[in-house]
């Protein structure tokens, strides 16, 4: 089981879901960071700020701060570089899969190792980890209120939209290029920081089985990846004094 | 013959990475950081049995001066069969970049006078703090680390120094200073952290030199 936040308006109609995650990778600091500031941030201002009392009116947020727990304590008590999970394998003799290459999509064909001991390894089977199985399940269960599917990662200053596993645009690539398109520059103009658009697959490299590329084939139309700061100058290591101004531009 | 690439695809960054590692080992010190603040454009040519060649124009900042940025052209030429031997690149740096001779000096003597050989390890820490007397350790780091992107990239990497695992300074009994790193470098297509061990030599005139220890 897992726990998520959700943010509502009390109200009789029905209402649309957007989804966050943070923190699919441990060593990703700012992304759960990012998580914790969103949630504060929408807390702190619904009554007051016109466009957020406008949102919450219409949709409904859920978001989950940190999908791979396991992973982000390691990180924090002994390898500030890891990745994956840390189920054993192997009878203990290796740890974790990378959660991000386990969910249904494409699973296991491009991107990803079969070997434990790699950063990539897509576990035994699609939705083998528990934490992928429980996060599947539940959006799952939601996928036809679902709108919106957001994934938050580092680093690299991106909106990545589906697929990694092909060239092939997805059917609504149109608008999911707009919606991003348009994110980006909102972003670039709070600090000026630049963020680049495209599929995971003509950006960064193939991959298969990530969780934006599973929501989106389940019928979630809008699905995304972010890569938030920076593009590799600290990397992983982003420093402190950093996590505001990113908070504030990708909000 | 040479195929205009979209900047912000992935055939292109991997060959800018290789260009910036490859600057900051030529022009890079304790008091210059250069990094990438934007590829501008870029080109492909697949040449007959040599290999594929990269045509880049970048824009480079220095992180010690940050109001500025530097442009710069680099042609990254991956040899056929390129598991073995590193990328040719050639670089011009479009006008000057800002002298860092009083900087190098202080930093030469402040060294030289330690009673103790400097020892450092996670440089950042997990907070991504660098203590202000190691910054200029921190980018001689970026000197040893774009040594080994620049001879270990090929097509299908792109590497990051991620964070300097460990330092330690080693006196010599010649004018160089002596630093034996071990850097962890990030490689975005395999998702790795990998330890790399480097040796950096180092003299306010004569420069950089690095070797894999």
């Amino acid at each position: 089981t897992f726990t998520f936040s959700q943010i509502s308006q009390p109200s009789n109609k029905p209402k649309k879901i957007i989804w966050v995650d943070c923190g699919i990778h441990a060593r990703e600091w700012i992304s759960p960071a990012f998580c914790q500031w969103f949630v504060k941030e929408i807390l702190q201002n619904y009554k007051t700020d016109p466009k957020i009392s406008r949102f919450l009116q219409n949709l409904d947020l859920y978001v989950l701060p940190v999908l791979n727990i396991d992973g982000y304590i390691y990180s924090w008590e002994k390898d500030r570089l890891w990745r994956k999970s840390r189920s054993p394998y192997e009878n203990g003799t290796c740890h974790g899969a990378d959660l991000n290459r386990n969910f249904n999509s494409s699973w296991g064909s491009v991107g990803v190792s079969f070997n434990c001991s790699s950063d990539v390894f897509c576990g035994s089977g699609p939705e083998s980890e528990p934490e992928t199985r429980a996060v599947a399940q539940f959006i799952r269960s939601k996928k036809s209120d679902i709108l919106c599917y957001l994934t938050i990662h580092s680093y690299g200053q991106l909106i990545l939209t589906p697929y990694g596993s092909t060239t092939k645009p997805p059917s609504n690539n149109e608008e999911l290029m707009q919606v991003a398109k348009e994110a980006a520059a909102a972003l670039t103009g709070k600090y000026g920081t630049s963020y680049k658009v495209g599929s995971t697959a003509l950006i960064l490299y193939s991959n298969s089985g990530s969780s934006r590329d599973w929501a989106h084939t389940i019928g979630i139309p809008l699905s995304y990846t972010f890569e938030l700061r920076d593009t590799g100058t600290h990397g992983f290591v982003l420093p402190a004094n950093q996590i505001q101004p990113t908070c504030e531009e990708t909000m | 013959r040479a195929m205009e690439l979209p900047p912000s695809h992935f055939p292109a960054a991997r060959a800018a990475a290789v260009a910036v590692g490859y600057l900051r080992y030529l022009r890079g010190g304790p008091g210059r950081g250069l990094q990438l603040r934007e590829l501008r454009r870029a080109r492909r040519q697949d040449i007959d049995d040599v290999g594929h060649k990269y045509y880049l124009e970048l824009e480079l900042e220095d992180v010690l001066d940050k109001d500025r940025t530097v442009s710069c052209t680099a042609e990254v030429l991956y040899p056929l069969g390129s598991q073995t031997s590193a990328p040719d690149v050639q670089v011009t740096v479009q006008g000057e970049l800002r002298s860092t001779e009083e900087a190098d000096q202080e930093f030469y003597n402040r060294i030289r006078s330690l009673q103790k050989e400097l020892v450092a390890e996670n440089i950042p820490d997990s907070h991504g703090n660098v203590p202000p007397e190691l910054e200029p350790i921190h980018l001689l780091a970026w000197v040893a680390s774009g040594y080994v992107i620049w001879q270990n990239s090929t097509e299908n990497t792109n590497f990051h120094l991620a964070q300097v695992k460990h330092v330690q300074q080693v006196k010599r009994s010649d004018e160089d200073l002596q630093f034996d790193y071990v850097v962890l470098l990030h490689e975005m297509v395999s998702q790795e952290v990998l330890p790399w061990e480097v040796t950096v030599l180092w003299h306010p005139r004569r420069g950089a030199r690095v070797s894999r220890s």
